[in-house]
């Protein structure tokens, strides 16, 4: 059975810690999601927190904005790496979709993950 | 119009700087100058994804920069000169000091060496020095993140 991936989630401020928390307390599942911020810190140490959090693990790794400095920390380091994906537009909703379908190959998990995020948004 | 503001941002080209700034300042020009980003067709288009289309954006190297600075400042709009560091910008002024009046440290994060001197802003003392050199020059130098936070002053951070 293949490595179960890593999901790693980069945002501004204090969101991605707040996104894995809530994350965690809806699934029930935790240590799965890793929160990494771009607080305090450069781009050099910016992309090498975003690598930490990967550790060189297949993995999903969900971004706020569409593009800015987390966008740009993660694909500077990883866009060439086959074994990671990454999403824009992280909301709750994919990452518990994600924490559930972890043993999906990378490009899957993205995908599904993005699908279930975009699913979320509605005007009720 | 004219270069309106001149920053220095590790960050480059993010969100403070196009949203914060840009819209208030009626940016509609924007001159990331860096060598590296000036030589790489993928981060450049990354970081077009952050401005919007109303904004032109050009990418060029310190040494072009250089030869550029007046047709800037007289080009009929309203610029944004954008470095990664300090060296770039002290470069800009050395070659430009009527267009380069004024420096907005914006975001200089940490690295051994450095000390906080704002929680945006940290600097070794050999880079105070080089900016209050610049400041002795007749350079205005503040430190501001965002427009709506007060201006400090460069010898208010020693």
């Amino acid at each position: 059975m293949s490595e179960e991936l890593r999901g790693v989630v980069v945002c501004h401020g204090t969101l991605a810690s707040a996104l894995v928390q809530a994350a965690e307390q809806i699934s029930g599942m935790n240590g799965v999601l890793l929160p990494v911020s771009n607080t305090g810190c450069d781009r050099d140490v910016l992309e090498e927190r975003v690598l930490a959090a990967v550790a060189g693990r297949p993995a999903v790794v969900f971004v706020d904005l569409a593009s800015g400095s987390c966008l740009f920390a993660v694909l500077k380091r990883l866009r060439a790496e086959q074994s990671v994906k990454v999403v824009t537009g992280v909301n709750l909703a994919m990452l518990v979709d994600f924490v559930f379908h972890r043993s999906l190959p990378p490009a899957e998990a993205a995908t599904r993950a993005a699908a279930a995020g975009e699913k979320s948004i509605g005007i009720p | 119009m004219s270069i309106v503001l001149c920053r220095v941002d590790d960050r480059l080209l993010h969100g403070q700087v196009v949203i914060g700034w840009g819209r208030p300042l009626g940016i509609d020009l924007i001159i990331l100058v860096d060598d590296q980003v000036a030589a790489s067709d993928w981060e450049q288009e990354l970081y077009r994804m952050a401005v919007s289309p109303d904004i032109e954006v050009r990418f060029v190297t310190v040494a072009d920069a250089a030869g550029e600075m007046a047709d800037w400042q007289a080009n009929g709009k309203r610029g944004l000169i954008l470095t990664g560091d300090l060296e770039t910008m002290a470069a800009l002024r050395t070659a430009s000091p009527d267009v380069v009046q004024r420096i907005n440290l914006g975001g200089i994060h940490h690295r051994p060496g450095r000390r906080e001197r704002l929680p945006f802003l940290y600097l070794t003392d050999q880079e105070l020095r080089t900016l209050l050199a610049l400041e002795a020059g007749g350079a205005v130098i503040t430190a501001q993140d965002l427009p709506t936070t007060p201006a400090v002053a460069l010898r208010a951070l020693g």
